[in-house]
């Protein structure tokens, strides 16, 4: 007998790959307490609903977690660029591989990429491979995207310019098929079997961003890249990240096993779902909607970047970051 | 955000109609777009217009362009800056590394082929794997031998195979040919091209406008070739019989491309022939 959240686990993989998250509908689909829960919520009176208005409002300008992540973001990025510029030889390389003080970093989708087109493994290439998968598999699988990925920030700021002709009633928001990215992620491996070339590679925008910034080189390819926020910025929200970076994907899995994530806790959440709307994945946070979480706590499935906007919008505190099996120290 | 609500209700609205429609259209469109970037870097490799001067230790361009991961560190630990990287125009090239030898040879002033060493990938290798075959002709006969390291214990670099093979192309500008001499900046005042002189700096290359020349007979591509045997001033007969110098070009030659920065007539009278192999 498999618990609910062992479903959710198990079905949360399924929704990275594209599949509609799965809504709980019988009485076995929930643990005893999350059924509890639900039930009192459904006594509570709703005259307090102004104050909820009220205090989500005045949360509207909490930026702690995403500063912190460009922060994060930018300093990485620039380390980069510094270690070549200055020739200090702290991080060289750029994002596809580089070398941290001497040990090797290399990109596990650039790393596979490699692989599947040379078909063979040099011994660097896997020590590399080997590091970051480590690495990653520690601090949180797609938090690559979110908190490393240069190109994820300025799709955040392109995210931005939607969002706001979507107020104007400029541009109209419509979401594209999750599935693609699937298609996209297994396209690209074939095609780097069957030609024998990184077909990928010669798209990718985060390498493309990377040695732009670092070596100044391929501003060719920078136009490529532009075309791709234009897209985002007029026919479909983050579209890149949400529907069709095989490098998200990738990282996605390792995250099925990362301890760190998002929790969510369901008893003082009051489902106004400011949450789904910050967020690049919000299927992943289906579980917050009114009556869906299967337990009084769910942590958030692994295709979430980690990035934080929702622990930032939330008022109540029902969604923070956690690390699996420290949670009983804090 | 709420379309699983609307799964298996088959009335749909007209508006929920236009919606699916307009998600296809895009899911179609983003398909489409990045399928056809993706894509279109087989024009320029199957069009393969122009032969990249690839970096020493470099696989076979196939090879190369599978393994390479595009990440530069061979860009940062050449002490002379000849190693760019390509750009859009290079199909699935984008991101690997070349060497446009006109502009910045490579003059080996590392002393130890160190991009080779950088290489996280293996494209660029002191030794081939196995499975990956020598093409004839590319294999050097011997270990080069480095001109300014020639007195030490380990007078060689750990290159097996060339880059290329520097041709006299031009034969007709060629200041040797014409018996003329050379006074003054190899490239001129502008050019930004640099070269380790071991007379001047062992350690440090310095850029060739800083070191101009005086020479009787053009002779530079022979005497910067930093690799013993690779190029010399031969007699030659012209077709109409009268004898004259020239330079010739010799088995060791890696193709580094030192000659071709050096040549002081434009457009250079010597070049590399990229990835080119020794004919006897």
């Amino acid at each position: 007998m498999t618990t609910p959240l062992q479903q959710r686990f198990v079905d949360q993989i399924l929704v990275m790959l594209g599949k509609a998250p799965r809504k709980p509908r019988q009485a076995g689909d929930f643990t005893e307490r999350a059924l509890k829960a639900h039930e009192l919520k459904r006594m509570t009176n709703k005259t307090d609903l102004a104050a909820v208005r009220a205090a989500h409002r005045a949360n509207e300008r909490n930026h702690k977690w995403r500063n912190r992540r460009w922060a994060t973001l930018i300093c990485a990025n620039l380390l980069f660029v510094v270690s070549f510029y200055f020739d200090i030889k702290i991080l060289e390389g750029a994002l596809t591989a580089s070398r941290f003080i001497g040990f090797h970093l290399i990109d596990l989708n650039s790393a596979l990429q490699v692989m599947l087109a040379h078909k063979h493994i040099t011994t660097n290439l896997l020590i590399g491979a080997g590091t970051v998968l480590v690495l990653w598999m520690l601090v949180g699988g797609r938090s690559f995207c979110s908190w490393i990925c240069p190109y994820h920030l300025l799709a955040e700021w392109a995210e931005n310019i939607h969002l706001w002709l979507v107020k104007k009633k400029l541009v109209t928001d419509t979401p594209i098929d999750r599935r693609l990215r699937t298609v996209f992620w297994i396209v690209f491996a074939l095609l780097a079997v069957v030609t024998g070339y990184t077909v990928y590679e010669s798209i990718s925008p985060t390498g493309i961003v990377s040695r732009a910034l670092i070596y100044g080189s391929g501003l060719l390819a920078m136009v490529w890249v532009l075309a791709l926020l234009v897209f985002e910025v007029f026919f479909v929200r983050r579209a890149w990240c949400r529907h069709a970076c095989p490098i998200g994907l990738t990282y996605g899995i390792v995250g099925i096993v990362t301890p760190l994530r998002v929790k969510y806790t369901l008893a003082g959440c009051f489902h106004e779902g400011d949450c789904r709307k910050v967020c690049l994945v919000p299927h992943v946070l289906d579980t917050v909607i009114k009556g869906r979480a299967v337990d009084t706590e769910v942590p958030i499935g692994p295709d979430c970047t980690r990035c934080g906007l929702c622990v930032d919008v939330c008022p109540t505190g029902s969604l923070k970051f956690d690390v699996k099996g420290l949670s009983g120290l804090a | 955000m709420n379309d699983e609500k609307q799964v298996g209700k088959p009335p749909l609205s007209k508006e929920r109609r236009q919606q699916a429609r307009r998600r296809v259209l895009r899911t179609l469109l983003l398909s489409g777009g990045v399928l056809g970037a993706a894509v279109s870097g087989y024009l320029p490799v199957v069009y393969a217009r122009k032969a990249r001067l690839r970096p020493p230790g470099a696989l076979d361009e196939k090879d190369f362009l599978a393994s390479c991961i595009k990440c530069g560190q061979c860009v940062q630990v050449c002490p002379v800056a000849a190693i760019k990287l390509a750009d859009l125009v290079d199909g699935f090239g984008v991101g690997a590394p070349y060497i446009d030898a006109r502009a910045q040879a490579c003059d080996f002033s590392c002393d130890a082929v160190q991009c080779i060493l950088a290489c996280p990938t293996g494209s660029l290798t002191y030794d081939k794997p196995d499975f990956l075959p020598v093409r004839p002709g590319a294999q050097l006969a011997a270990k080069p031998v480095f001109i300014p390291k020639q007195n030490d214990p380990e007078p060689t670099l750990n290159l097996k195979e060339r880059m290329g093979v520097a041709r006299l192309t031009r034969p007709g500008t060629c200041l040797a040919l014409q018996g003329k001499g050379f006074k003054g900046q190899a490239r001129g005042p502008e050019f930004e091209g640099m070269m380790r002189y071991m007379a001047v700096d062992r350690w440090k290359p310095i850029p060739i406008r800083d070191h101009p020349y005086d020479v009787e007979e053009c002779d530079l591509c022979v005497r910067e070739c930093p690799i013993k045997g690779a190029i010399s001033i031969e007699l030659v007969y012209m077709p109409n019989g009268t004898q004259r110098k020239s330079p010739v070009v010799h088995e060791p030659c890696v193709g580094c491309g030192v000659c071709e920065m050096i040549c002081p007539v434009e457009p250079t009278a010597i070049e590399i022939v990229a990835r080119e192999v020794w004919r006897s």
